[in-house]
């Protein structure tokens, strides 16, 4: 099966400043791709290459198999996108924004209904409020389903969730999840890192360039070195103590814990123990954990 | 128990029929780093605008830094530093440009500008950059010098909103670093974030939902009292139930 998206030594020049920088990588059709990376990392102006909103200075990209820079009309009547910033119709309502979109793909919104309706119900009882008037949470359902009424082959969506509470991201990714049942490829962007698992496969991207891309599973097997969860009651005296200790390869905080990772690999724990304890830290607790994405990205970008 | 700087009781704010932030009582003390989480359209930023001395509440009483939220609103806004993600800097001026800027606006001298600016660039790296237009840094070192720069005149309480919001990891636990420096020389931190592991580093945690504090506790005692694992679940247990949205 062909992939749904390859890109080639893609780059993207703004005066001096590289924002994509000879980056490759291919989504298969019918998995959620994650671009996960921080501002201004390069991941709009990917999106946009993708989307032919904007031309690459080299390199080059097909989606579904057509062209981003010949083909930009077959791309454009087949792929959905929805841009980081709100940009529906904040005088049109609902109603009027949806079939104006469904309108310029030629659809209705009869015809695809189908693929809308888990969301679009959710917004039903608000079809005739103008969309600059909804909350955030039910502009961004109501972007999602302009975006979907073409019944698109491959979904392009630009941090969906940057700025949402934790509750309204989990809501969202369980749509796409549903999306993806219904064989939509869909490529996302996201500086959340623990949103990562819930890709199939994701490309960490930093700089304008990809620092690794595989599945989460695997990019997290990839980590190499063995790390450590420690807790004290003074967090910031532990992150200062594990920061000047010798023994410590990387130290950072990590929620609740702070992570490290030791040069020795056959670290003797209770010496780290009791090193912690001199320093008068309280309240510790150490023990071997695993590596997240997050800890990956955190190697990746010190490397 | 030490100074308390933030004090409200059933401080509240209605728009019309609709109760923004409803009732809301709690206190902060000195060098404590507050987080104040809640659900988009929970009422956060209302409440945090009150207590900035920008909006007069309908009701309650609060007091920052000893400053009556009605009353001495310029006494208040002359005691805080504020710094949010949407607006921080003017990116058109350089680097040195905007710290003065600042430190006029907060009422320094002179002398005291050019040495804070000294130590600011110092500490945070940027004496090359002293004279870049601000647009040209990157987004972590933008967040970085703007909240220094929150802090320039030694505000009793600096108030964060959503400030690493799209940062790189390591940037966002540099950033931290700030705060926690901040908070050791006695700087009150209040700041509201989407990231629960943040969530963890505050010495106490609210969390808003429709408008009322649901909750109030360090974080090891919100996990023990709701039984979960992580601030990630804690958030969701109280917010799940919103019928807010903003």
């Amino acid at each position: 099966m062909e992939a749904a998206v390859i890109v080639k030594d893609l780059t993207k020049v703004y005066g001096e400043t590289t924002a994509v920088d000879v980056v490759s990588f291919s989504v298969n059709q019918g998995e959620i791709f994650g671009l996960i990376g921080p501002d201004g990392a390069g991941k709009t102006s990917i999106f946009r290459v993708l989307t032919t909103l904007l031309l690459p200075d080299g390199g080059s990209a097909t989606v579904d198999g057509f062209d981003v820079v010949k083909d930009y009309s077959q791309i454009r009547s087949r792929v959905g996108y929805m841009p980081g910033k709100f940009s529906l119709y904040q005088d049109l309502s609902v109603e009027e924004n949806l079939n104006f979109f469904a309108t310029l793909f030629n659809t209705t919104i009869k015809e695809n209904y189908h693929l809308i309706k888990d969301i679009y119900v959710q917004l039903e009882s608000f079809k005739t409020r103008r969309a600059g008037k909804l909350s955030g949470g039910m502009k961004q359902k109501l972007a999602l389903c302009c975006a979907l009424i073409h019944k698109p082959t491959v979904l392009f969506l630009d941090e969906p969730t940057t700025g949402v509470d934790p509750v309204s991201r989990k809501e969202f990714w369980e749509m796409l999840k549903q999306l993806k049942a219904q064989n939509i490829t869909i490529v996302v962007s996201t500086p959340y890192m623990d949103e990562a698992n819930l890709c199939d496969r994701i490309a960490l991207i930093q700089g304008g360039k990809l620092l690794s891309v595989n599945t989460p599973g695997n990019i997290i097997k990839a980590y190499p070195d063995q790390l450590y969860a420690i807790k004290a009651d003074n967090m910031h005296a532990l992150l200062k103590i594990l920061n000047g200790y010798d023994e410590v390869l990387a130290s950072y905080a990590f929620g609740e814990f702070a992570h490290a990772s030791f040069k020795n690999k056959a670290v003797d724990l209770e010496g780290v123990k009791s090193y912690l304890t001199k320093k008068d830290l309280t309240g510790l607790e150490l023990k071997k954990t695993g590596a997240t994405i997050e800890d990956s990205f955190i190697k990746l970008l010190k490397d | 128990m030490g100074e308390t700087v933030i004090k409200t009781d059933k401080l509240t704010k209605r728009f019309g029929d609709f109760i923004a932030a409803d009732e809301i009582t709690f206190e902060v003390e000195k060098g404590e780093i507050f987080g104040f989480l809640g659900a988009n359209g929970a009422g956060k930023t209302t409440a945090m605008r009150m207590l900035c001395g920008l909006s007069i509440p309908s009701s309650g009483s609060a007091t920052i830094a000893g400053f009556d939220v009605y009353k001495q609103t310029e006494q208040i806004k002359r005691n805080i530093g504020y710094m949010s993600q949407k607006f921080s800097l003017y990116e058109d001026l350089t680097v040195i440009e905007n710290i003065k800027f600042f430190g006029g606006i907060y009422g320094l001298t002179d002398l005291q500008i050019k040495t804070k600016s000294d130590e600011l660039l110092h500490n945070l790296g940027l004496k090359q950059e002293a004279k870049k237009l601000v647009a040209s840094l990157p987004l972590g070192w933008k967040q970085k010098l703007s909240f220094s720069v929150a802090v320039l005149h030694e505000p009793k309480i600096v108030f964060l909103d959503e400030p690493t919001g799209g940062v790189d990891p390591v940037t966002r636990r540099q950033f931290w670093d700030l705060i926690y420096n901040a908070a050791d020389r006695g700087v009150t931190i209040f700041v509201t974030t989407h990231y629960m592991d943040e969530a963890e580093y505050c010495n106490r945690i609210s969390l808003m939902v429709d408008g009322k504090i649901k909750a109030l506790d360090t974080p090891r005692n919100l996990k023990n009292t709701f039984g979960v694992e992580t601030m990630d679940e804690v958030f969701y247990k109280l917010a799940r139930g919103a019928k807010r949205g903003d």
